[in-house]
């Protein structure tokens, strides 16, 4: 009898074509229009006609679309791991609160800096500083509702814990907001609107050291997550060492989502939207095919975001959540009326 | 070693049950069951007397409060879970969480134990995968999704999850709780026929008594007060299968070998 695994080879060559597609538009696009083939040339390290074109291709255009793709590959990613762990269609880094929890992180380390003293607050504005500060909140929140999880088997409850552990955060924000200056309060505040601009190379080298620790520990799950799908006590009879999955897990989506929510602020849905619409795409559970799917399905809806965010030939740039919420609960919405059941 | 010797599965004076905080429950004690190879075995009892405390017990889902379990002349405590894996695989009631998974994934996931750190299947796989599917007659649903299946469907594709992980002893937690008659006694020509055909040790918990006494080579009865394991024309021969349900309602008729309504109904 023949392997009837299906060979996705056709669909992962025409994903990553309209990756590289979506990719050059991004860069394209911008409130300076600059002809793609002095784009080109100013990359390959050409002559360009105008200085200040290589300047916003290379120092603003291009780490930004990068951080798009960082960003929209990890943030799917921790949704499929905790959609798979929590055997819940409605997880995500945003749903549980693991997103609440970075920026827990990042507003203790904001608005909590002038208490620490001088020395907190250098560490308080590098960008490693938020890094940690955020890895550590979404650790700890992720934690929190993973051992809630244990005891309550109900994925509706879990969600709802999740819920409720994003209120809490929240609410510790808010105090911490009361008594941080007006200066403090706007620093804040534009990190929490999201953004993927701004990023310095060095940021970027972070961002992009710390994907790929994640994504790491995600390969070595890839097995176990597969046998998850049967649940925990089959995944056990075959031999699955449940309890190191589920820290791996944990670890992994701390990472990704830490140190992506600390670069690029809470960024909402795309962590619950995309791998739905991968399984819609691909219609497997295998994540040996889903963890490379949704990782660069991630990564083209992200730089659609950002696209659309860049409001083409105009010279603002609109909050990059604005554009990720609009896109992701009608989908969500035209998901659960049109299939009734979300299968993950 | 003594052919005699050859247990697939031995305790000696295990006792199961729970431990909480205060107090120990014990379910039942000083269990000594002697299973040798290519048996069907059916557990039997009514609600709550304790069978999924044994089967887990035996699974290693939860740990004996005192005795020892040996799996193939190894002591389970020795047994890591992946050796564990190779020698004794499950059929569970609960329900699967909903996945997009097909029939064949489903079943292949059985070679877990086998195949390397990223899942892929050998030569070898494929063959266990392929002679799973045989032996249950299940080749025609390898493409469709497992959410598709009747439950009768499901239950032997979820037989041949078990087979393909190729194990000695098979041990399945009320296999027939949601299927019809026809299912029912399908289910268990299929579990007969792999005990007799292919040597599996397969250990049932079920509360369909009256097709156990027809098929199974072994019948443990867990009973309050105590526990026998026994061919099934031994039991019947010492009148051991009146105590089984201590109810007025439904007696043991020895001659039709079945139980039946009593009389005072």
């Amino acid at each position: 009898m023949v392997n009837p695994t299906k060979s996705y080879r056709n669909t992962f060559l025409i994903l990553l074509g309209a990756l590289l597609l979506i990719f050059i538009v991004n860069i394209s696009l911008g409130s300076v229009y600059i002809p793609l083939k002095q784009l080109f040339l100013a990359f390959v390290d050409g002559e360009v006609e105008k200085e200040s074109w290589k300047s916003i291709a290379l120092n603003y255009r291009l780490p930004k679309a990068i951080t798009a793709i960082i960003v929209g590959s990890g943030l799917s990613i921790s949704g499929l791991l905790m959609q798979t762990l929590f055997r819940n269609p409605l997880a995500g880094p945003y749903v549980l609160g693991i997103s609440s929890g970075a920026s827990l992180g990042v507003a203790i380390l904001i608005l909590g800096a002038s208490f620490f003293g001088a020395t907190a607050a250098g560490f308080a504005f590098s960008s490693w500083g938020h890094a940690i500060a955020a890895s550590l909140g979404a650790f700890l929140v992720l934690s929190a509702v993973m051992l809630a999880a244990i005891k309550v088997r109900n994925t509706m409850s879990i969600l709802i814990i999740g819920l409720m552990f994003g209120s809490l955060t929240a609410s510790v924000i808010s105090v911490l907001a009361y008594f941080s200056s007006a200066n403090q309060l706007q620093q804040y505040l534009f990190w929490s609107f999201g953004s993927l601009g701004n990023l310095s190379w060095n940021e970027i080298l972070v961002l992009l050291i710390i994907f790929v620790i994640g994504m790491t520990f995600v390969i070595f799950i890839i097995k176990p997550l597969n046998s998850l799908l049967l649940g925990e006590n089959y995944a056990k009879s075959m031999g699955v060492n449940v309890k190191r999955t589920r820290n791996f897990t944990l670890i992994a989506t701390s990472l990704l989502t830490g140190v992506i929510t600390a670069f690029s602020g809470p960024i909402a849905f795309i962590g619950l939207a995309v791998p739905h619409l991968t399984k819609l795409l691909f219609s497997t559970s295998n994540h040996k095919i889903l963890v490379p799917a949704v990782a660069i399905s991630g990564a083209i809806i992200m730089l659609i975001c950002d696209s659309i965010a860049q409001l083409p030939t105009s010279e603002y740039t609109l909050p990059i959540n604005a554009i990720t919420s609009l896109f992701g609960a009608p989908i969500i919405i035209w998901l659960l009326v049109r299939k009734r059941k979300i299968t993950y | 070693m003594d052919l005699k010797d050859q247990h697939i599965i031995k305790t000696s004076n295990l006792s199961i049950g729970y431990t909480s905080k205060k107090n120990v429950n014990t379910v039942a004690a000083d269990l000594n069951i002697e299973l040798g190879k290519g048996k069907l075995v059916c557990l039997l009892g009514k609600n709550g007397i304790g069978k999924s405390t044994l089967l887990r017990t035996l699974t290693k889902v939860q740990p004996a409060l005192s005795g020892e379990i040996f799996i193939n002349n190894t002591n389970l405590k020795t047994l890591n879970s992946v050796e564990l894996a190779k020698s004794l695989s499950l059929v569970l009631t609960e329900h699967l969480p909903e996945s997009n998974l097909s029939v064949y994934e489903l079943v292949a996931l059985g070679r877990q134990p086998y195949t390397n750190w990223v899942g892929n299947l050998s030569e070898t796989d494929l063959k266990f995968i392929d002679n799973a599917f045989e032996q249950t007659n299940t080749k025609h649903l390898i493409n469709a999704k497992y959410y598709e299946l009747s439950d009768g469907q499901l239950q032997k594709v979820l037989i041949a999850r078990a087979l393909a992980q190729n194990t000695d002893i098979i041990i399945l937690d009320e296999p027939t709780a949601h299927l019809d008659i026809h299912h029912t006694i399908e289910t268990f020509a299929l579990l007969k026929k792999l005990a007799k055909d292919f040597h599996k040790t397969i250990i049932v918990s079920t509360h369909e008594v009256n097709l156990a006494l027809q098929l199974a080579d072994i019948l443990w009865l867990m009973t309050p007060s105590n526990f026998m394991a026994d061919t099934t024309e031994n039991l019947i021969e010492n009148d051991r299968l009146d105590q089984l349900f201590e109810s007025d309602l439904i007696s043991f008729n020895k001659t039709l070998k079945q139980f039946t309504l009593s009389n005072s109904y």
